[in-house]
């Protein structure tokens, strides 16, 4: 099953768990499994438009999804979904 | 003197006690550092700051490191403003400065960043510190951290200049070569922070060394005689010190450091190459900044997914200020153009930002007597090789070591 990756600041939704597996085929419905089982995240996760918040980044298998698909890209039994709030860098 | 009251979301307002930690737990917005602003007021003077020392240290009433906190100090900052007159007769600017911060003790702005950092990281305990960067923050955490006697690791893309390997090398820092690029070097270490007790400077303990950015601010306009330009030009990469020279701006009217309410336009520079700000302030929606994959020479500002982008886009739009970006080949004209007309070489992402301000100039955007002030970050020995691949060279001839053959082949 796809895999969630959950950020320390987002464990306490997901009881202490820094994992968690869903089931689901493509990326907005694994935010929709994951906020089923731990409630909580999808607010945390996307704005009232259903687009991802500003400052919260999700890579696919280390890929930015904003770079590709999106909520609608596809996501498989091995697929890892990790959650990295956006920090960004220095410069230089 | 306390001066620091704590930690508070910049898009939600929920506070936190002052801790190593970057990140909103409600909103996952960055969180600024809150300070005591009805203290500072009755302490900070004018005076008091032209009697400090000759370093931005000078501004430490306004810094978030307590009086009673020893700092990591290599005598960053109080870099020269130049008066432009000669780069400003080619652009027909009358009143143009540079702030050149490739004076800085390893030659790029990031020394003021890291000084409050890594002074707020050994107050606080920590015994490593460590950086993602695209190269200049790794050298200058890497001095630093010698300096302080710390244990360093340093993140950086595998594909670093050759020039910054040496220069962050000679410290003697761990050095961690991931083969990836600045974005997913910086997601690593966001997803790192969380299993290791280190001090990444531009992570976790990033709400203190932000602040170190608005000494540039400071500095140019008491260098100014305590007046505000009209305009500023500022590198964007991830947009983190563009947010806080507005902030110094702010501080100095509210703090009575200068007459006026006439706030200068912030002009942001970008290169083409990796434009995310620049691409979002030309659209529909200057806030929503997307992604991208960058590619480009000026690799120290080459930040695909800047955290600090919307903030950027909001205070240039409120301020009248513009996001522009050049072409690559505009960056190196850029820096030819400062070596030639003022006698300072600048890295690439210096390129940009001369590169910018020479496209508006040229586009009509000043009348010629506005005070506008650009900030040169960083030496251009960081990326001399940029310059290797050009004619750069077009008035050199070889010659034998003869009267005869100097005569022969140098017009003068």
């Amino acid at each position: 099953m796809p895999q969630f990756r959950i950020p320390g600041p987002l464990r306490r939704l997901s009881d202490g768990q820094i994992t968690v597996e869903v089931v689901a085929t493509d990326l907005g419905a694994a935010i929709d499994a994951l906020d089923a089982r731990y409630p909580g995240f999808k607010d945390r996760l996307l704005d009232e438009k259903g687009e991802l918040r500003q400052f919260v980044n999700v890579y696919l298998n280390d890929e930015d999804v904003r770079l590709g698909q999106g909520l609608k890209a596809k996501v498989t039994e091995k697929d890892e979904i990790s959650i990295v709030p956006a920090v960004a860098g220095g410069r230089g | 003197m306390a001066k620091l009251l704590g930690l508070r979301c910049r898009e939600c307002g929920a506070e936190y006690e002052l801790q190593a930690t970057h990140v909103c737990e409600m909103c996952f917005g960055p969180l600024d550092v809150v300070f005591d602003y009805a203290a500072m007021k009755k302490r900070v003077t004018r005076e008091r700051i032209e009697q400090g020392p000759p370093s931005m240290w000078r501004y430490r009433d306004l810094l978030p490191i307590e009086d009673s906190t020893p700092v990591v100090s290599l005598g960053e900052g109080l870099t020269p403003l130049v008066k432009a007159d000669r780069l400003g007769a080619e652009l027909g600017l009358r009143n143009l400065y540079l702030k050149n911060d490739s004076m800085n003790p390893t030659n790029s702005f990031k020394d003021r960043v890291v000084s409050v950092a890594i002074s707020w990281a050994r107050a606080n305990g920590f015994e490593t510190i460590a950086c993602a960067s695209t190269g200049n923050l790794a050298n200058s955490v890497a001095a630093y951290a010698a300096r302080a006697g710390l244990e360093c690791f340093v993140f950086i893309p595998v594909d670093l200049e050759p020039a910054k390997i040496v220069s962050i090398s000679v410290f003697d820092p761990n050095v961690v070569a991931v083969r990836g690029n600045y974005d997913e070097v910086n997601r690593l270490c966001s997803q790192l922070v969380e299993s290791t007790p280190w001090a990444f400077c531009n992570i976790n303990i990033r709400p203190f060394y932000a602040e170190g950015s608005k000494t540039v601010t400071f500095e140019t306009v008491e260098q100014l005689g305590w007046k505000l330009p009209d305009e500023i030009i500022i590198p964007i990469a991830s947009g983190c010190q563009f947010v806080r020279h507005r902030q110094a701006v702010h501080e100095l009217m509210d703090l009575g450091l200068v007459n006026g309410d006439r706030v200068p336009k912030f002009t942001g520079a970008q290169a083409l190459g990796c434009a995310p700000v620049y691409n979002a302030f030309h659209s529909d929606t200057p806030e929503r900044v997307l992604p991208v994959k960058p590619d480009t020479i000026a690799r120290s500002i080459a930040i695909g997914n800047p955290s600090d982008g919307m903030y950027v886009n909001r205070i240039a739009l409120a301020t009248g200020g513009v996001v522009e970006a050049v072409t690559e080949e505009e960056i190196v004209q850029g820096i030819r153009l400062l070596a030639r007309t003022e006698g300072i070489f600048t890295e690439t992402a210096g390129g940009v930002t001369i590169g910018v301000l020479a496209k508006l100039a040229r586009a009509g955007r000043w009348n010629g007597d506005e005070v506008v002030v650009a900030y040169v970050t960083g030496h251009g020995l960081k990326t001399a090789d940029v310059l290797a691949s050009v004619d750069g060279h077009a008035r050199r001839v070889e010659i034998e070591p003869t009267l005869k053959s100097f005569r022969e082949k140098v017009n003068f």
